[in-house]
């Protein structure tokens, strides 16, 4: 009973704001605890081997000579290229912004990555090294990645990255509120980011997909955070044991897909950790493709987040331009 | 009525599979007693590449007198091959298996060229389908002891199958797996349309070894069915096929003691309820009634769908709909290929026109249809109701029909309201009402949150006049059996 109560309730309230509008609209549904667990309760479940099966379908797709050309070209243009680690360095982090803004030396041809992805404290170093490019600066906020820390010190963290110049903030949720059932906080907790990015900054909500467990809180949490004001909602943090995988994404994509057609607001997608190879890249990229759609084929609303991918994507890039595998010899090392 | 489709950003290139993995012959003779042989009539036959139209191959056409010497090949190889050991005849099938495997892309591309389903489906569903159902019956031709008929069934004799052009290779290994398992020998007809894979079958039998006439092939068309149904020295008759035939075969051995088991038509209803898990519901909904062109006996032709989450749901449907590739069969990603025969296209077109006479609200994908090949656009069809022809009879063709329900009981009642009973789907995220309604179905297989799923362990048939007897899993076994 209380299951089709709940999405006849999600449904007729769906129906509502059907009409083009503003992501405003849709806040009404975060007017207190109870209309928000009510609202994401009532998303339809998700059938965790359908879901499955259809994302290894849309992984059989042969991706091949043309198609190919422009799917490893367009997933470069989509990269973050990240760097997060306790040993990070302004050198480190300079030799990562001249690899973004020219991935192959050899070949100027090979466009720029998306952005480079940093630790607050290395924003203004790393904004210094893209400088005068199309390159821009994510950080990830709110102490990442566990985000265990109090919202004045995760709002802090933001706000010395917005200030350092970041174009892009990539925070994480409270997985424990949210485990907890309290939605409201969460919430609440990313409507505060947002307001601390201002105008500049582009905010990425991230899941840690892993830890949320089942498809079911993935759509939950995609709908949360996209009624939030999140600019992406992004799979992991990479730091955990699970990261993207094609299900994970193919379900936020539906949610992005959907959320567009309620509310006329688009909103895109980063899976991130664990994509490794041009080939699951290819197969990332048919999911949007086939799912949300060609608006989403720009890394305005697309992008991987992922450290080794890029030299794989180039050395795949090399191969397609003169027929033969260069070797890792010919991709920079960072 | 198809809207304009425009480049799209991300154009796959052409990926096709190479053709020349496999061989085929300008002509193929009958399979009898181990040898290739004409017909005595010397009468042949021409199978095309429905996608295109090319003749494949020439196709000696078996006439009575064939069906003769096929089932006396037969007879006497069942003396023998009855006597073996379980677990030697398991050898000779664990051996098919295999060989099916090695060969399964060569395989593959002659299926989708004979039959013009994509290579996606031979490649990912029939082959593995096809050796998974020779592996399974192979493990029970030394355990029909346990097989709960007894201590040691005995098998029936000769067994004239004939089999249809939907699945050929699949629905060969449903016929004769079992029978060769249980000790029977057989003389298959494939269907007109696609004999390929058959011959290719039997070429496979020699490799393995198989003793002579254990298993022998006829190409040809009604008439070669007719005569081997009627044989006087066939024990035991399964066919797969239309409705009609299959009344016709019923009448033809009524009074003999000829054992029969028929698998026919099919109206599949697929029910999806306000709780279901909409994106995998439309996902179940594709691949129910477009996965093989919707020529599929237990397709989800039907969709009963909840009056108040139609417009949602057809939406999304629409959407993706409009996603799906048709073209080359040969293309790795073609979602629908051609229709099997200029025949069967024109009874789907002829359907589709009552459809629309009768004043149901056709709408077709936008995709453009190759111009040599038989072809038909992905279609569905509301504010359809009971009453519509399109809702009764069986199109065997990409068309769904959309129905709508308001309660449980509703869509019980509409699903069961069909002179078949083969297939029914079921969409919800609610355990009780899935177990509640699958209970009530009339129909052979239910599927709850997925549609067209096949396992060689999951028994097989209609209730109806969908037909009779199982195939697949132990209870296919009995359909083989003296028991």
């Amino acid at each position: 009973m209380s299951a089709g109560v709940y999405s006849c309730y999600a449904r007729r309230y769906a129906r509502l704001v059907t009409m083009p509008t503003t992501a405003h609209t849709l806040t009404d549904v975060a007017a207190s605890e109870s209309t928000l667990r009510r609202f994401l309760h009532g998303l339809p479940g998700v059938d965790a081997v359908g879901l499955e099966a259809r994302a290894a379908s849309l992984g059989t797709r042969s991706i091949k000579t043309t198609a190919k050309a422009y799917a490893i070209d367009l997933a470069i243009s989509m990269v973050d290229l990240t760097t997060l680690e306790g040993a990070d360095t302004p050198g480190k982090v300079r030799a990562l912004g001249a690899k973004a803004v020219r991935p192959d030396p050899t070949d100027r041809t090979a466009p720029a990555t998306a952005a480079v992805c940093v630790y607050p404290d290395m924003v203004a170093t790393a904004k210094e090294a893209v400088a005068g490019s199309s390159v821009k600066v994510a950080s990830v906020a709110t102490a990442f990645p566990a985000g265990r820390a109090a919202l004045s010190v995760k709002l802090a963290d933001v706000r010395d990255a917005v200030a350092a110049g970041a174009d892009e903030i990539d925070m994480v949720i409270d997985r424990g509120a949210f485990l907890a059932g309290n939605y409201m906080k969460v919430y609440d907790e990313i409507v505060a980011v947002k307001e601390a990015c201002g105008a500049s900054a582009r905010l990425k909500v991230i899941f840690e997909t892993g830890e949320l467990s089942t498809y079911d809180n993935i759509r939950r949490a995609s709908w949360l955070g996209m009624i939030a004001g999140a600019d992406f909602i992004k799979t992991s943090t990479g730091k955990v044991a699970v990261n993207a995988t094609p299900a994970n994404t193919l379900l936020m994509l539906e949610a992005v897909r959907d959320f567009r057609a309620q509310t006329g607001v688009q909103v895109g997608v980063k899976p991130a950790g664990g994509i490794r190879t041009t080939k699951d890249a290819v197969k990332f990229l048919v999911l949007v493709n086939e799912t949300a759609g060609e608006d989403w084929l720009d890394n305005h609303w697309f992008r991987f987040g992922a450290s080794s991918l890029l030299n794989d994507l180039l050395m795949q890039r090399q191969k397609l331009a003169t027929g033969r595998y260069s070797g890792p010899d010919y991709v920079t090392v960072d | 009525m198809t809207m304009e489709k425009q480049t799209p950003v991300f154009e796959y290139a052409p990926a096709p599979e190479s053709r020349s993995v496999v061989d085929i012959a300008p002509s193929y003779g009958l399979f009898i007693d181990g040898e290739f042989t004409e017909a005595a009539d010397g009468k042949v036959f021409k199978t095309v590449s429905p996608s295109t139209e090319e003749v494949l191959s020439e196709i000696a056409q078996a006439g009575t007198e064939d069906v003769d010497r096929a089932v006396r090949a037969a007879r006497k190889a069942f003396e023998k091959w009855s006597a073996l050991p379980g677990s030697e005849r398991a050898k000779y099938l664990f051996r098919i298996a295999r060989i099916i495997q090695e060969r399964s892309r060569e395989l593959a591309v002659l299926e989708t060229l004979d039959n013009g389903k994509p290579i996606k489906e031979t490649r990912d569903a029939d082959l593995p389908l096809v050796a998974a159902h020779f592996f399974y019956y192979a493990g029970w031709a030394d355990k029909l002891d346990h097989a709960g008929f007894g201590a040691n069934p005995r098998p029936l004799g000769v067994a004239g199958q004939v089999i249809p052009w939907n699945f050929p290779l699949l629905m060969l290994a449903w016929k004769i797996a079992p029978a060769l398992a249980t000790g029977n020998t057989v003389v298959l007809k494939p269907a007109e349309t696609t004999p390929l894979s058959a011959l290719f079958f039997a070429d496979i039998c020699r490799q393995a070894g198989l003793p002579k006439g254990v298993v022998n092939i006829l190409p040809g068309y009604g008439a070669t069915g007719a005569a081997l149904v009627e044989h006087p020295d066939v024990n035991k008759v399964a066919f797969t096929g239309s409705t009609a035939v299959g009344k016709a075969i019923a009448r033809q051995v009524a009074g003999t003691r000829k054992k029969v088991t028929l698998e026919l038509g099919g109206k599949g209803a697929n029910i999806v309820f306000d709780d279901a898990p909409i994106d995998q519901a439309v996902e179940g909904i594709v691949s129910g009634i477009f996965f093989n062109q919707g020529q599929v006996c237990c397709a989800g032709s039907r969709l009963l769908v909840q009056e108040s989450i139609q417009d949602e749901l057809l939406d999304s449907l629409k959407r993706r709909l409009s996603t799906l590739r048709l073209g080359d069969p040969l293309d790795k990603n073609t979602d629908i290929g051609a229709i099997n025969s200029a025949e069967q296209l024109s009874r789907i077109t002829t359907l589709v026109e009552a459809g629309e006479a009768e004043g149901a609200e056709r709408w077709s994908a936008a995709c453009e249809l190759p111009s040599s090949g038989y072809w038909f656009a992905p279609t569905l069809f509301t504010n359809v109701t009971q009453a519509h022809t399109i809702a009764r009879d069986e199109i065997f063709g990409p068309v769904l029909s959309v129905l709508t329900f308001r309660t449980p009981d509703e869509a019980v009642a509409k699903a069961n309201n069909s002179q078949y009973g083969l297939s029914a789907g079921i969409w919800s995220e609610k355990g009780s009402r899935i177990l509640a309604v699958a209970n009530k179905l009339r129909a052979g297989v239910v599927w709850s949150n997925t549609f067209n799923k096949f396992d060689p362990t999951s028994p097989f048939g209609g209730y109806k006049e969908s037909g009779f007897g199982r195939e697949g899993g132990r209870h296919g076994l009995e359909a083989y059996l003296d028991v």
